[in-house]
């Protein structure tokens, strides 16, 4: 097991890289803990797989150094690394029981018998695959296979981490919560470092201590899932974490104070006026109220727990989240918003915090 | 409209789709909510005249078309497993009903051009599927059934490849794209949040059998039997045996509450949902339990945590941030007012 550590990792799929934008990494500077539980969050094309492949030594990047503790890997091949990786899709040898498939890569090692054994009822233990142990692993369920994968890197006794990328895409919705809280508390019991790369917000705020928002090739925060959620510090975290995202509304700036639509906002912020402003406020932090924003309801959404409500004002979307069976006001429709949750943006960035 | 009268389906000697009657109406959107295996897929090209039935009849628009073949339909079909015409350009794959329909160039500009907007394809116009990533060509696919001015839109699990974000934007706009048109939509999707924020009717599916079908709100909330509660809950539904005797619902020691109106004495089947049960407050109403964290995760807006109550895991869903921790003792409300009965048969019982 080690601390990962990444130091001015660049990387650029072209031979010469001209523009900013031919960076599929811009820049990253990173450290993992050893033991934690770490999620890379962001939509395709934002640089993840880009991340993942130089960790685990797929790639080298153009330029920086991986560190594994104090070791400089950056040159060394993925099998020197030790990692162990699951996939999107579950790798399983259909031909074989469970068992001999957790067993594949330590009597690949050369490992004696007896200490096989030993391992793979331990790891069968973990993932609650002991009575399966006999079984060819063809008859499994996608979640099932899914857990033999995992398996097989757990059974190895010299990994210095555990790569997950995107492993719940093919599992059935019912199936992911049983899977999702089983790495949850495999990780809690095993204490293993663990790096789940994922474009699923509630799977990456569910697994991760701690989360990495990547966007256009950098990573523009790093925190809890409550830091993330009450305080994104760039309008894309705001937008891209929760369900629905942050609204973004432009705003003026009036002695350092906030006006959208000509009502006065609190916000936690104050700023001078800078190129772009924003407010950024969540639906959740969103009510109708007597006072406020002027809006037209134009669309209610049931999702069950809540209702989503899509709210105009002119072109400007807002959206609010009620109560299951809340109810949603019709004519002369007013929003206020939750001073101690409202933020300001400054071109993009939280007030007071620059990129 | 598309009518399945008792159309089932067995392939040697097994069963693939119960006898199924079901009427869609066009201009809304019908869903097929169930898990991998359910018959979605079955269902879906019976419908559409991929599959023969083995028993049953299609009827489409007042006409029987049940060995009608697929091309002599007016059908769009998105699968999961996406198709495009790899020669052919972007632009050209979106316009290829249109150009089958001889369509004036103007329209087809037009319409490519909304339709890839839309579905955010714009600056891909010019490529072929093979340049592009797994998202972008499945949602080639999808621009292309839109494109086409088909009666009947069958959507394959259409979404399950894309990002979280496109999802969720196109979650919205789908019913909105088809709400203005007299065409009859066919969506599958395992997903009870999707199935639900897509509006419109839900048919759920287990087995190879309809178990429900109405508005997607309705069947939510008022399934007809424990399966369709199921089938419908993400997070699962929290279900546990109780006992109803001298007025009072017994679920463990200690943990009772009065009976509603118009259930019998003996032994049911509790459903309740995982937002119907909640840390609890001391203003909050409901039964309340003492219990053990078993796991506790955070989603940012919303808590979850399991826990065990009378030897069963129990999971509790609700809004904002709690900061429990495995292995604590913590006390839940059972908001039980909420709560579905359904009788061991798993029929639901009473209001």
């Amino acid at each position: 097991m080690a601390r990962i550590r990444l130091e001015s990792v660049r990387h650029s799929y072209r031979e010469q890289p001209a523009s900013e934008a031919d960076w599929a990494l811009k820049r990253v500077d990173l450290e993992w803990q050893d033991g934690g539980a770490y999620a890379l969050l962001g939509p395709s094309g934002c640089g993840k797989t880009t991340l993942l492949s130089i960790v685990s030594g797929l790639l080298r990047p153009t330029s920086g150094r991986v560190f594994f503790g104090e070791r400089d890997v950056t040159d060394l091949a993925p099998d020197q690394r030790n990692i162990a990786q699951v996939f999107q899709f579950p790798v399983v040898y259909d031909t074989m029981s469970v068992y001999d498939n957790l067993a594949f890569p330590l009597r690949n090692r050369g490992v004696p018998a007896a200490e096989v054994d030993a391992r793979v009822r331990e790891v069968a233990a973990l993932l609650d695959l002991e009575a399966m142990l006999p079984q060819r692993a063809a008859g499994l369920t996608a979640d099932g296979k899914q857990k033999i994968s995992l398996g097989r890197g757990l059974a190895r006794a010299d990994v210095n981490v555990i790569m997950f990328d995107e492993p719940l895409t093919v599992i059935d919705p019912h199936l992911k919560w049983r899977l999702r809280s089983k790495l949850k508390e495999l990780h809690q019991r095993i204490g293993m470092t663990m790096v789940y790369v994922t474009h699923d917000q509630t799977e990456a705020m569910t697994f991760a201590d701690q989360v990495v928002v990547m966007h256009e090739g950098a990573i523009v925060q790093v925190g809890t899932p409550i830091e993330l959620f009450e305080r994104p510090r760039h309008t894309f975290v705001g937008h891209f974490i929760g369900s629905p995202g942050m609204n973004v509304l432009p705003c003026e700036i009036e002695a350092g104070q906030a006006r959208f639509a000509g009502v006065p906002l609190a916000a936690a912020e104050r700023a001078a006026p800078g190129a772009r402003t924003e407010i950024g406020v969540r639906p959740e932090f969103v009510r109708f109220a007597e006072a406020g924003v002027p809006v037209r309801v134009a669309r209610v959404a049931d999702a069950g727990r809540h209702q989503i409500v899509e709210t105009h004002h002119g072109d400007t979307v807002i959206r609010v989240l009620l109560k299951e069976g809340e109810r949603v006001p019709g004519e002369n429709a007013r929003l206020a918003f939750d001073p101690a949750h409202t933020r300001l943006y400054v071109d993009g960035w939280m007030a007071g915090e620059a990129a | 409209m598309l009518a399945l009268r008792d159309v089932a389906r067995r392939v040697d000697g097994r069963t693939h789709i119960h006898p199924t009657g079901l009427e869609l109406r066009a201009g809304g959107f019908n869903t097929l909510l169930g898990t991998t295996l359910a018959g979605k897929t079955t269902l879906m090209q019976l419908m559409a005249g991929l599959l023969p039935p083995s028993a049953g009849q299609v009827w489409f628009g007042g006409r029987d078309v049940t060995g009608v073949p697929v091309q002599k339909r007016n059908v769009a079909m998105v699968f999961q497993q996406f198709i495009n015409y790899p020669n052919f350009s972007v632009y050209e794959n979106i316009a290829s009903p249109l150009r089958v329909a001889r369509r004036p160039d103007a329209e087809v500009r037009a319409r490519v051009g909304k339709i890839a907007e839309l579905l955010q394809l714009t600056p891909f116009l010019a490529r072929r599927p093979a340049e592009l990533s797994g998202g972008q060509q499945q949602r080639t696919a999808l621009a292309r059934a839109l494109a086409k001015d088909a009666e009947l839109v069958l959507l394959d699990e259409p979404l399950a490849n894309l990002d979280y974000k496109l999802r969720e934007s196109l979650r919205e706009e789908l019913p909105r794209l088809f709400a203005d048109r007299e065409c009859t939509v066919v969506y599958a999707t395992t997903e009870p949040g999707e199935a639900l924020l897509l509006g419109g009717h839900t048919a759920t599916l287990h087995e190879g059998r309809v178990t429900q079908f109405g508005p997607s709100g309705a069947v939510y909330r008022e399934p007809v039997d424990l399966v369709t509660a199921r089938v419908y809950s993400d997070p699962p539904i929290n279900a546990a045996r109780v006992t109803k005797a001298d007025g009072r619902i017994r679920l463990a020691q200690g943990v009772e509450w009065p009976a509603p109106a118009g259930l019998a004495d003996g032994e049911y089947t509790l459903g309740l949902r995982p937002h119907h049960v909640v840390p609890a407050t001391n203003d909050r109403a409901g039964v309340q339990v003492d219990c053990k964290v078993l796991i506790a995760e955070i989603s940012g807006s919303e808590s979850v945590v399991h826990f065990e109550l009378d030897g069963l895991t129990w999971v509790s869903l609700s809004h904002g941030v709690h900061g429990f921790r495995v292995g604590d003792r913590a006390r839940f409300a059972l908001e039980v007012d909420r709560g579905l009965y359904f009788a061991l048969d798993g029929a639901r019982v009473g209001g």
